[in-house]
C-alpha cells in the first residue's frame, strides 16, 4: 500500500478576507462562529440556533476552483470547525463594504426594499444574498427560495427578503475585475498550502487530522480505527454545540481531493465519499426527476454546501434523505480499510439502529448507483412538516417497472418506518407479478403493516406514518397509471392551477 | 399642518396631516427606512452578546430539572463547583433579596426554586466560569436526586382537577342559556389551539456590569425595561435606584421578553454582585426554548345558537388555557381572549367562561396577540361550522353578524363599538380580490383534480388597542435640543425590531421641522426614562410618540416664546417650516440658530413628556366598561391547496387590506402587516409544540420547531394599507396600532385549508380541524371527512369523526 505522505504541518493557513493567516494553538473542534465572535471580535456574524437551521451564522467559504478561479459557498458558521478552513477563503458580513464605506449593492438592497426589521438574521441573510449575486444574480422565485431556504426570518415575512434578492442582481461572470479578483485569490491560496504537507493537529485537548488523498486517509484510519470521520460536520458538529463532546481524533475527509468527483461509468454512478449534495445534485438529478427533487429539499443551501451523501449514509440515521432513495435504486457502497475495499448493498449496510456494516478503520469510500434500466419508473416522497429545510417524518421512495399492466420489477424503501433506511419487502412482494390495478394496491398497503412498525415522536405520530406511507403508494399508483392527474404541490411536477 | 404653531399647540392631538410635509426630510407619513438598517446589513448594529466584554467577564449556564414536578432530595454540586474555571454556583439560598420575579406580583416565579420542581427544564442551579463553554460543560457535572410528585401535562387534566394559577373569570351579556333553548339551530363542539414559541432570533441574554455601592447596570434584550429593574433590585434587596437597564435593540421579541427576560437578568444581577465581575447569561437555543413561557395553548368548548340567515342568536363558550406552572400575565392573557372571543361580531346573548389552568409545564405568557388569537381563531371556525349547516358561503354568514353602526354594536364586555369600519373594508377587499369569482374557479378545479383540493376563505379582524389593564397605558420621554440644533430622543419603549424608533423620531422631526438625520435615537434606559410599561399590547408608537411629542412641545413653546419676545411679535407669529423659524415679517432662523439663541438666553432646551390615554376605563367585578381606546380592523383572503392523499399544503394567494388609520410609516406599517400574517400562518399551521410523556418539550430548537421559510410565504401576496384608514379617536397623527392585529389575519389560512378539507365531503362533513394544521391534522381531518361521508345521515351536516 501507499505510505502516506509524512509531511505534516500543524498551523491553519486561510485567508480572513484578504488577509492571510495561520493559526495554531486552536481547538481542532471550535467552530469557524465562535472564533469570529470570541478571538477576533468579529460580532457581525450571529448565533441564532448553534445547529446550522437558522442560518443567522451564514459565511461564504471560498476555495480555488482547479480551474484557475474561484468557487464560494455559503455554510453554517456555527457547525463549522476551524481547522475546516485550511486553504480556503472565509468572507463575512464585515467584508462586504466597500473600502470608502459604502454599502454593497445587496446590502444597499435591503435597506432599501426594509428587507430588515430586528437585524439579527439579516447578516446571514445578506451572505445568502451575497452568494446570489456572486453567482450572477438571480430573478426566479424558486431559486431565490432555495438560496435562502435555510435563513429564517422571524419578523419580515420574507417579502421584502425575495424583492431585494431580485434588485441587487448579481456580478457577470465575464466581469474582468471581478475575474482577476477570482484568480488572484486562488493564486494565493493555492500557493499558501502547496507542498506544505498535511494539516495535523495534535494538541492536549485533541487532534485533528486532514489528509490529502484516499490513501493518506486509509492508513490514519488503521493508525486511529477509534477516529471520527468527519465530512461536512452538519451532524457532528452539533455533538459539540449541543451534546458538548470532545472528539478526538478527527479525520477530515473534505481535503481529500480523489473522494471529491462524481464519475459516469458503465450506467452507473460513483459518488465519492467526500461529494457534498450540492456537487452531486445535478449528476443525481439526470438519474431521475425525483431524486433532484429530493436533494434540493435535503436541509438547505448552506447545509448541502457542506454536507456529503457519503455522511448521510455513513451516520445510519434512520431518517436521512437519501439512503431510501438510494436503496431503492439498488444503490451499493464500497467500503475501504487499509488496501482492502469490498461492496455491498446499500441496504444491507445499516443494521439495525445506531449500528452499521462499517468495522473500526474502515470509511465509506464511494457510493455506485445505478441508472435504473429503461421502463423502471422512479418516484421519491419527502414528507415533512414544513417543504423547506426540515427533517422527514416519512420518506418514499419506488422503483417501479410495469409492463402491459404488470408490475415487473418494484423496490420501495422508506426512511422514518423504522430503526434503519429499509426496503419494504413483504409489499414489493404483494405487487411484483401482480397487475397493477386498485387490488394490488390494496394488497401491497395492508402489506407495509407487516413490513413497518414505525413509532410516534415530534414529527409525526406512527398512525400517521403509516396512513402517510400507505397513501404515497396510491400516490405512486395514480402519478404511474394516470398521469393527467395532478399530484403535487411542489417540485418540479407541482400542480399548475 | 407644518405652521401649527401660528396657533395655539394643540397638545392632545397633532390632527390629520394627509400626506409629507414638503421639504421636510423624514417627518411622519413619509416611508422612511429602519434607522438600524444600514448597520444591521453591515453586522454594525450592537446586540447585548456583541457588546465588547470588559476583562474578567464571567459567562453563566443555567441547570435543568429533570423531572416536570417533585421535591429535590439532594443537590451536590461539589462536581459543579470544582470544574475548570467555575467561579461561583448559585441556588436558591444565594437569592440575596425576594426570590421571585413574576410580573403581577403573585410570587410564584422564582429565580431558582426552593426545593420544588415545576416543569421539566426548569433551571435549579446556576454556574458561573470564565468562559461559557466552561459553565456550559460543568452543569452537566451536578448531582441531584427528586421525589418525583404527581405531574399534571394537559390543560385537559389540570381542567378536571381544577388546578388553576388565578381564579376563574366570567364575562356576560343577556341571557345566553335562554336565546340558546329559543334558538332554531345549534351547533356544539370542541377546539384544541396549540401554542407557539416566539423564536426571537435573537435569545434570551443580559449583561450585568456591577457599579459602585452594590448597583449594577444591566444590559438586556427586554420589551420592560422597568420590570426588569423593580424585579431585579426585589432580587437583590435594593431599591429600584440601584439598578439601571438599558436596552438599546432586540433581536426580535413578540412578547416573549416582556416578562421571560427577568430570571435571565436575576442571575446575570446576582453574579455580578457577588463577585464583583461582569456576569452574562445568555441562553443556547435549546435552553431558551425549554425554559421560557410560549403562547398559550387552548380547548375551547361551545355551544352556539343561530337563525336561518346564520345570525348568531346566543353562544355559550368556555375556554381552558394551559398557563403553565405559574400566572405570569395569564390572567391578563386569558382576558384578552374573552375580550376577542366577538371578533367582529355581535353575539347579542353570550356567557363566555375562562379557566387559567395550572400544570406542571413551563409558565406560559405574553405574545403578539395576547390570547386575542385564540379567541379569533375559535369564533372564525364557528361561524364556518355555521355556514356549513346551513348552506351559506360562509363570507355570508360573516357579513350577516358583523357588528352595526348604530344598533347591534354592543360588545359582550359592554363597551359600544364606535369605529365600525367592517362593512366598507369587506366592499374594498372584495372588490379586488375575487372572492366570489375564485370560489367558482375553486369549485371547477375540485370537480376535477382528486388528490389536490383547493380552499378559500376571507376573514376579518377587529382588534381592541390599549392595555386591559389601565394603569399601564401610560408613556413617558426625554428630549433634549444640543446648541448645534441636535436633538437627543428617548422614550419609554423599546426597539425589537417593529421601527418603533423611527416612528417616535418622525413624530418629533415632525413637530420641531427638522430633518430625521438630526435626531439621534437613543437606547431605551430606566434612568433616563422611568416607571415605563411594556412596549407591548401595539401601544408603543400611541404611547411613546404622544410623549415624545408632548416633550419636543415644551421645548417648542418655548422657543416660540423667547422668539416672540425677542424680536417683538405676537408668539403666533413664529412659525416652524421645514429647517427654519419664521419669525412674524421681522426675519427668519435657521432651527440650529434659534437654538443657539435660546441657549445663551438661558432657556432649557431639555424637556420630559408624558402621555396617558384618554377614555378608558374597566370594571373586572361587573365585566364591563371600555377597556380599548379604540379597534384596529383588517381582512385577509387566503386561498390554499392541500394535497389529501398527504396532508401537506401550500398557501397559493394571499390579498390583505388593512386598517393603520393614517399611517405614521407606510413602508414600517407594511412589514409589521406582512410580517404578522406569515407569523400568524405559522402559528395555525406548521409550528407544534409537542412535549413527551414525561413532560419534555422535544420541539426544541429549529430543527424540530418549524417556523415558516422563504418558501411558505405565498408567491402571489397582495397587501393594501386601506386606502380609507382613519382613526376617529385622537391617536398621534390618527395613526393605529399595527404591531399585533394582522397577526390574526393569518385565521383566514387555517380557515382556507378547512374549507379545501371540506370540498373532500362537499361541504357536506364539517371538518374539525384543530391548530396547528400539520401535515398530519389535515390529514386526519381529510380521512374523517371522508368517513362523515360514508356515515352521513340526510338530515344534518354531520362532523367528522363525531
Amino acid at each position: 500500500m501507499t505510505k502516506p505522505a509524512l509531511d505534516k504541518r500543524d498551523d491553519i493557513r486561510f485567508l480572513f478576507g484578504n488577509e492571510e493567516r495561520s493559526l495554531r494553538d486552536i481547538d481542532p473542534q471550535m467552530t469557524v462562529l465562535n472564533w469570529l465572535r470570541l478571538n477576533e471580535r468579529k460580532t457581525g456574524t450571529k448565533e441564532g440556533c448553534a445547529e446550522g437551521d437558522c442560518g443567522a451564522c451564514t459565511v461564504i467559504l471560498g476555495e480555488p476552483d482547479g480551474m484557475g478561479s474561484m468557487r464560494y459557498r455559503t455554510v453554517n458558521a456555527c457547525i463549522q470547525f476551524m481547522p475546516t478552513l485550511d486553504g480556503k477563503q472565509l468572507l463575512t458580513v464585515e467584508h462586504l463594504k466597500s473600502d470608502d464605506g459604502s454599502l454593497h449593492p445587496v446590502q444597499q438592497a435591503m435597506v432599501e426594499t426594509h428587507g430588515s426589521q430586528c437585524g439579527f438574521c439579516t447578516p446571514g441573510f445578506v451572505m445568502s444574498l451575497y452568494q446570489l449575486w456572486l453567482d450572477g444574480g438571480e430573478d426566479d422565485r424558486g431559486a431565490i427560495n432555495d438560496a435562502l431556504a435555510g435563513n429564517l426570518c422571524r419578523c419580515t415575512g420574507y417579502g421584502p427578503i425575495i424583492e431585494a434578492a431580485r434588485k441587487a442582481g448579481g456580478i457577470s461572470a465575464t466581469d474582468p475585475v471581478e475575474q482577476k479578483r477570482r484568480s488572484d485569490i486562488a493564486t494565493r491560496l493555492t500557493a499558501m498550502i502547496e507542498g506544505a504537507g498535511m494539516l495535523a493537529l495534535e494538541m492536549p485537548v485533541g487532534r485533528y487530522f486532514a489528509p490529502r488523498s484516499s490513501d493518506e486517509l486509509a492508513a490514519l484510519l488503521v493508525a486511529h480505527p477509534d477516529a471520527t470521520v468527519l465530512a461536512g460536520g452538519t451532524d457532528v458538529g452539533l455533538w459539540v454545540t449541543k451534546m458538548l463532546k470532545r472528539i478526538d481524533p478527527i479525520i477530515y475527509i473534505g481535503d481529500v481531493a480523489d473522494l471529491k468527483s462524481v464519475r459516469e461509468k458503465d450506467g452507473a454512478l460513483t459518488i465519492g465519499a467526500g461529494v457534498t449534495y450540492s456537487d452531486a445534485h445535478a449528476a443525481l438529478g439526470m438519474i431521475a426527476g425525483d431524486v433532484g427533487e429530493l436533494v434540493r429539499r435535503i436541509g438547505s443551501r448552506q447545509i448541502r454546501n457542506a454536507g456529503t451523501v457519503g455522511g448521510n449514509i455513513a451516520n445510519g440515521s434512520p431518517i436521512g434523505d437519501t439512503p431510501p432513495a438510494l436503496i431503492a435504486l439498488g444503490a451499493r457502497i464500497v467500503l475501504r480499510m487499509g488496501d482492502i475495499r469490498r461492496e455491498v448493498a446499500l441496504e444491507d449496510f445499516f443494521i439495525t439502529y445506531g449500528k452499521q456494516d462499517r468495522a473500526k478503520g474502515e470509511f465509506v469510500e464511494s457510493i455506485i448507483v445505478p441508472k435504473p434500466d429503461a421502463g423502471v419508473q422512479f418516484k421519491a416522497y419527502k414528507i415533512s412538516k414544513r417543504f423547506d429545510q426540515d427533517i422527514t417524518a416519512v420518506l418514499a421512495a419506488f422503483a417501479i417497472w410495469v409492463d402491459s399492466g404488470k408490475v415487473v420489477e418494484f423496490r420501495a424503501a422508506f426512511g422514518g418506518m423504522a430503526g434503519t433506511p429499509m426496503r419494504a419487502k413483504k409489499c414489493e412482494a404483494a405487487l411484483i407479478g401482480k397487475d397493477w390495478n386498485e387490488a394490488s394496491l390494496n394488497a401491497a398497503q395492508l402489506a407495509l403493516t407487516r413490513d413497518f412498525a414505525p413509532m410516534s415522536d415530534m414529527r409525526a405520530s406512527k398512525e400517521y406514518r403509516m396512513l402517510v406511507a400507505q397513501n404515497l403508494l396510491t400516490k405512486l399508483f395514480i402519478e404511474t397509471t394516470a398521469p393527467e392527474i395532478a399530484t403535487r404541490l411542489v417540485g418540479r411536477e407541482a400542480a399548475h392551477v | 399642518m407644518s405652521d401649527n404653531a401660528s396657533k395655539a399647540i394643540d397638545t392632545k392631538d397633532p390632527g390629520e396631516l394627509l400626506a409629507p410635509t414638503p421639504g421636510l426630510s423624514g417627518g411622519v407619513r413619509s416611508a422612511s427606512k429602519h434607522d438600524s438598517g444600514p448597520k444591521h446589513v453591515a453586522g454594525e448594529a450592537v446586540y447585548v452578546d456583541d457588546i465588547l466584554e470588559p476583562f474578567g467577564t464571567l459567562h453563566l449556564a443555567p441547570g435543568a430539572a429533570t423531572i416536570a414536578h417533585g421535591r429535590i432530595t439532594k443537590m451536590d454540586l461539589s462536581k459543579v463547583r470544582s470544574a475548570p474555571g467555575v467561579v461561583c454556583v448559585l441556588t436558591a439560598d444565594d437569592v440575596p433579596g425576594v426570590n421571585d420575579v413574576s410580573p403581577a406580583h403573585t410570587h410564584d416565579d422564582p429565580v431558582l426554586p426552593d426545593g420544588i420542581v415545576q416543569f421539566y427544564g426548569q433551571p435549579v442551579f446556576c454556574v458561573a466560569a470564565e468562559t461559557r463553554e466552561q459553565a456550559r460543560n460543568a452543569v452537566r457535572l451536578a448531582e441531584i436526586e427528586y421525589e418525583e410528585l404527581p405531574a399534571i401535562l394537559s390543560v385537559k387534566e389540570a381542567l378536571e382537577k381544577q388546578q388553576f394559577v388565578a381564579p376563574p373569570h366570567v364575562i356576560a351579556q343577556g341571557d345566553a342559556k335562554s336565546a340558546l333553548a329559543r334558538a332554531k339551530h345549534r351547533r356544539s363542539g370542541v377546539m384544541e389551539i396549540g401554542g407557539q414559541d416566539h423564536f426571537y432570533l435573537e435569545g434570551q441574554i443580559t449583561f450585568a456590569i456591577p457599579q459602585e455601592d452594590g448597583d449594577v447596570l444591566l444590559h438586556c434584550s427586554t420589551q420592560h425595561p422597568s420590570e426588569v429593574q423593580h424585579n431585579i433590585a426585589n432580587v437583590l434587596g435594593r431599591p429600584a435606584n440601584a439598578v439601571t437597564v438599558e436596552v438599546r435593540r432586540m433581536g426580535g421579541g413578540f412578547g416573549g421578553k416582556e416578562t421571560q427576560a427577568s430570571q435571565w437578568a436575576a442571575l446575570a444581577a446576582i453574579v455580578a454582585v457577588k463577585t464583583g465581575r461582569p456576569a452574562k447569561m445568555r441562553l443556547d437555543r435549546d435552553d431558551d426554548m425549554v425554559m421560557t413561557g410560549k403562547r398559550h395553548d387552548f380547548i375551547v368548548e361551545y355551544d352556539v345558537g343561530f337563525d336561518d340567515d346564520g345570525r348568531i342568536c346566543g353562544l355559550d363558550i368556555q375556554y381552558a388555557a394551559n398557563c403553565g406552572f405559574s400566572a405570569d400575565l395569564s390572567a391578563a392573557i386569558c382576558d384578552r381572549a374573552m375580550f376577542h372571543t366577538d371578533n367582529a361580531y355581535f353575539l347579542g346573548d353570550v356567557e363566555i367562561r375562562s379557566y387559567r389552568c395550572k400544570t406542571n409545564l413551563v409558565s406560559n405568557t405574553a405574545f403578539r396577540g395576547f390570547g386575542g388569537p385564540q379567541g379569533m381563531v375559535a369564533i372564525e371556525r364557528i361561524i364556518d361550522e355555521i355556514a356549513m349547516m346551513i348552506g351559506r358561503d360562509p363570507l355570508d354568514v360573516r357579513i350577516a353578524n358583523y357588528y352595526g353602526t348604530t344598533d347591534r354594536n354592543t360588545t359582550p364586555y359592554h363597551m359600544t363599538v364606535e369605529d365600525n369600519v367592517l362593512s366598507e373594508l369587506t366592499d374594498d377587499i372584495l372588490a379586488s380580490c375575487d372572492y366570489r369569482k375564485r370560489r367558482k374557479e375553486i369549485d371547477a378545479f375540485n370537480a376535477q383534480s382528486p388528490v389536490i383540493k383547493r380552499g378559500i376563505s376571507i376573514t376579518p379582524v377587529k382588534f381592541g388597542i390599549s392595555f386591559t389593564t389601565t394603569f399601564l397605558n401610560q408613556a413617558g420621554a426625554l428630549v433634549h435640543i444640543y446648541q448645534d440644533g441636535s436633538v437627543h430622543l428617548n422614550h419609554g419603549g423599546t426597539e425589537m425590531g417593529q421601527g418603533l424608533f423611527i416612528k417616535v423620531a418622525q413624530v418629533v422631526a415632525e413637530e420641531f421641522q427638522i430633518d430625521l438625520d438630526r435626531i439621534k435615537i437613543t437606547a431605551t434606559n430606566t434612568g433616563k426614562v422611568p416607571n415605563t410599561s411594556a412596549t407591548a399590547a401595539s401601544s408603543g408608537a400611541d404611547m411613546n410618540g404622544m410623549a415624545a411629542r408632548d416633550a419636543a412641545i415644551t421645548i417648542k413653546s418655548r422657543l416660540i416664546a423667547f422668539a416672540a419676545e425677542k424680536y417683538g411679535v405676537a408668539e403666533a407669529a413664529v412659525r416652524f417650516v421645514p429647517d427654519r423659524v419664521i419669525v412674524g415679517d421681522v426675519t427668519e432662523l435657521e432651527f440650529a440658530d434659534l437654538v443657539k439663541q435660546a441657549y445663551l438666553a438661558r432657556v432649557s432646551l431639555s424637556a420630559t413628556g408624558y402621555y396617558a390615554t384618554p377614555k378608558i376605563h374597566y370594571d373586572r367585578e361587573t365585566a364591563s366598561g371600555r377597556p380599548f381606546y379604540y379597534f384596529a380592523y383588517g381582512m385577509a383572503c387566503s386561498e390554499v391547496m392541500i394535497d389529501t392523499l398527504t396532508g401537506e399544503y401550500k398557501v397559493t394567494r394571499v390579498d390583505i387590506s388593512h386598517d393603520v388609520g393614517r399611517s405614521l410609516n407606510p413602508a414600517i406599517d407594511r412589514g409589521q402587516i406582512e410580517g404578522g400574517f406569515i407569523q400568524g400562518m405559522g402559528w395555525l399551521t406548521s409550528e407544534e409544540l409537542w412535549w413527551d410523556d414525561a413532560g419534555r418539550l422535544r420541539t426544541h430548537a429549529p430543527s424540530t420547531y418549524k417556523i415558516p421559510a422563504c418558501s411558505d410565504r405565498p408567491d402571489d401576496f397582495r397587501l393594501e394599507l386601506w386606502s380609507s384608514g382613519r382613526n376617529v379617536e385622537k391617536t398621534i397623527h390618527r395613526s393605529k396600532a399595527v404591531g399585533e392585529p394582522p397577526l390574526m389575519l393569518a385565521i383566514s389560512v387555517h380557515r382556507a385549508i378547512a374549507d379545501a378539507i371540506a370540498s373532500v365531503g362537499n361541504y357536506k362533513v364539517i371538518p374539525m380541524l384543530d391548530a396547528p394544521a400539520t401535515p398530519e391534522a389535515v390529514l386526519n381531518a381529510v380521512a374523517n371527512v371522508a368517513k362523515g361521508m360514508i356515515a352521513q345521515s340526510h338530515d344534518a351536516v354531520p362532523a367528522a369523526g363525531e
